[in-house]
């Protein structure tokens, strides 16, 4: 394997942060403000449209333009991280949990386990995320519930292929076969010094998947399978915003932006994390 | 030879194996939904003699086992179900919807290969240089970037303010380029990034200074000597690579209007005609494993090493 990695050793707890976590993580405290109190960054409501002011490129009074029907994209940029973040969120906690378990389960037990919960992820990942999650929602039917579920589910092989190597890795270490040699119960070992170790990893991995999670999801809801029309969704506000392309490019821009840049923070502050804690993923 | 020979059987047997858990899980999905098996495959259709004809294709008065190993014979067969929106064979409609979405899929993939492998070759190593932190910056913006938003922006700036492109729809290749590079930059992103650490690891090697001992450019060095270590671990992502570019063929055929697989399968989404989806699904499982275990065997025969181990 690559001995030779210039970047770890430098990553000590007192090196300075790098300028683009530094920015990554101001956006992503704004964007959770804008998040807990929207009326702090905007004073219109996102479904309350203005027939006078239809598809207004953007101005002083409204910052980011309007929409078809007159309703403040800012507004609805700032209400729909609500709806984004979330969606992204619940459907990373379904994979983690299933991956948790099922990768506990691989990486600590006998061998046999190992192969079979291996072949589970290898069936798993051999239908494509995006098909797979299609399939989900034929067979559960369209909506936030679901589309949460069906991005999960597709995305349980990546972090159960982690947490199985994280897992072996915790399983021989040192201080594992010293607490065995001390004699501690399984239990108390797998508690106390198993489980700690390789939960460590997981808001690394959460940090840098949640990015994949949030474009799965508005994509679903792009493609019209989640969130309806008026919700305030990045999915569902470019999917209104293409129509009317040709005339504005805001109503589309500013969500996509929204989307891109979030997910982005996620990813710089998660490759951050993972070089200074030495995750593998 | 015989190991090579044990090791090739090996890979071919697990891909088989992989073929027939996915095909299982199908199975079992379509059996576990709530509701009776008719009302999942019919959607919201009813028409005289639909649920009969589901029952009987499906075998729904014999025991489950017989069912099963009907399920399996029939995908064996290359019998992907009948789709009773369309009134017609599954495999029949995708046959037809089939060249637009290779056409697009291939030449994402194609782009997307060339792109990283020019990129990652001629920015490895140079992190603490501006040029391999903007290529670094570059790649993790587009890996972030959703494909729908990226094909809109193209759409803006080619289409509506220089009318290089058409809008949408799939005559000639001038209507290919939008949806290709839409779909091709953001798999760059990633397979860049990788390439580039494998590139990366192969530069600190000592055959890399025996190289540079003779005076080779750094350019020759990195095309001709370090390239094909470096694309070895790429490999391993081909199987990645079609999934993804399948996937995201769905959402770029939507966005530009183009038929194929795609919109096929959209459609059989929202009109809840499960034989449909079920068989993209599956044949998109089909040729992932295929062609990741034919990768896995050409790896055998790339690189000795793997061989004897």
């Amino acid at each position: 394997m690559s001995t030779v990695d210039r970047s770890v050793p430098t990553a000590g707890v007192h090196s300075p942060l790098p300028v683009g976590v530094l920015l990554a993580a101001a956006f992503l405290i704004v964007l959770l403000v804008g998040m807990g109190f929207p009326r702090l960054v905007t004073p219109f409501d996102p479904l309350v449209s203005d027939v006078a002011a239809t598809l207004q490129p953007p101005n002083a009074q409204h910052w980011l333009g309007t929409d078809r029907i007159g309703r403040d994209v800012l507004s609805r940029v700032v209400y729909g991280a609500r709806y984004s973040l979330l969606i992204g969120l619940a459907s990373m906690i379904v994979s983690l949990a299933i991956g948790l378990a099922v990768g506990l389960f691989a990486g600590l037990s006998n061998r046999f386990a190992d192969e079979a919960a291996s072949r589970v992820f290898d069936v798993l990942s051999a239908f494509p995320p995006t098909l797979l999650s299609l399939l989900i929602v034929t067979s559960l039917g369209q909506g936030i519930v679901n589309i949460a579920i069906a991005v999960g589910i597709a995305g349980i092989p990546k972090f159960g292929r982690v947490l199985r190597s994280q897992a072996l890795v915790v399983r021989r270490a040192d201080y594992v076969t010293h607490a065995v040699s001390f004699g501690l119960s399984r239990t108390r070992i797998f508690l106390r010094h198993v489980l700690p170790n390789v939960l460590v990893a997981v808001p690394v991995i959460a940090t840098i998947d949640i990015g994949s999670a949030i474009i799965a999801v508005s994509g679903l809801s792009f493609l019209g399978l989640g969130p309806q029309p008026p919700t305030p969704e990045w999915g569902v506000m470019l999917a209104e915003g293409r129509d009317v392309l040709r005339v504005a490019w805001w109503p589309s821009v500013f969500p996509g932006l929204a989307i891109t840049v979030t997910v982005l923070s996620f990813a710089v502050i998660g490759r951050f994390l993972q070089r200074k804690f030495e995750v593998r993923a | 030879m015989r190991e090579l020979r044990r090791k090739i059987a090996t890979r071919l047997l697990t891909g088989l194996l992989v073929l027939w858990l996915a095909a299982t899980v199908a199975f079992i999905a379509i059996h576990a939904l709530p509701g009776r098996i008719e009302d999942v495959l019919a959607g919201d259709l009813s028409y005289p003699g639909l649920r009969e004809a589901i029952a009987a294709q499906w075998g729904l008065n014999h025991s489950l086992q017989w069912q099963y190993g009907q399920f399996l014979l029939r995908l064996a067969h290359g019998d992907l179900g009948t789709s009773f929106v369309m009134q017609q064979p599954v495999l029949d409609v995708l046959r037809s919807q089939l060249a637009p979405t290779m056409q697009l899929a291939v030449s994402a993939g194609v782009l997307a290969l060339g792109l990283a492998i020019v990129v990652a070759t001629v920015t490895a190593g140079s992190e603490s240089r501006w040029s391999g932190r903007i290529a670094s910056f570059v790649e993790i913006t587009f890996t972030s970037t959703p494909v729908f938003w990226l094909g809109m922006l193209l759409l803006v700036a080619f289409s509506f303010e220089l009318r290089l492109f058409p809008v949408s729809g799939a005559n000639g290749w001038r209507a290919l380029v939008l949806p290709a590079v839409t779909l091709a930059l953001p798999t760059t992103g990633v397979l860049s990034q990788v390439m580039r650490e494998s590139i990366e690891a192969a530069l600190s090697k000592p055959f890399v200074t025996t190289i540079r001992a003779r005076g080779v450019s750094e350019l020759v060095l990195r095309a001709r000597h370090v390239l094909r270590h470096a694309l070895l671990p790429v490999v391993t992502l081909g199987g990645w690579l079609i999934g993804s570019l399948l996937g995201g063929a769905v959402i770029t055929e939507k966005m530009f209007g183009r038929p194929g697989i795609g919109s096929v399968t959209l459609t059989a989404v929202t009109s809840q005609d499960v034989p449909v989806v079920l068989a993209v699904v599956l044949l998109a499982a089909f040729v992932h494993v295929v062609m990741s275990t034919l990768l896995d065997i050409a790896y055998l025969f790339i690189d000795p090493r793997l061989r004897s181990q």
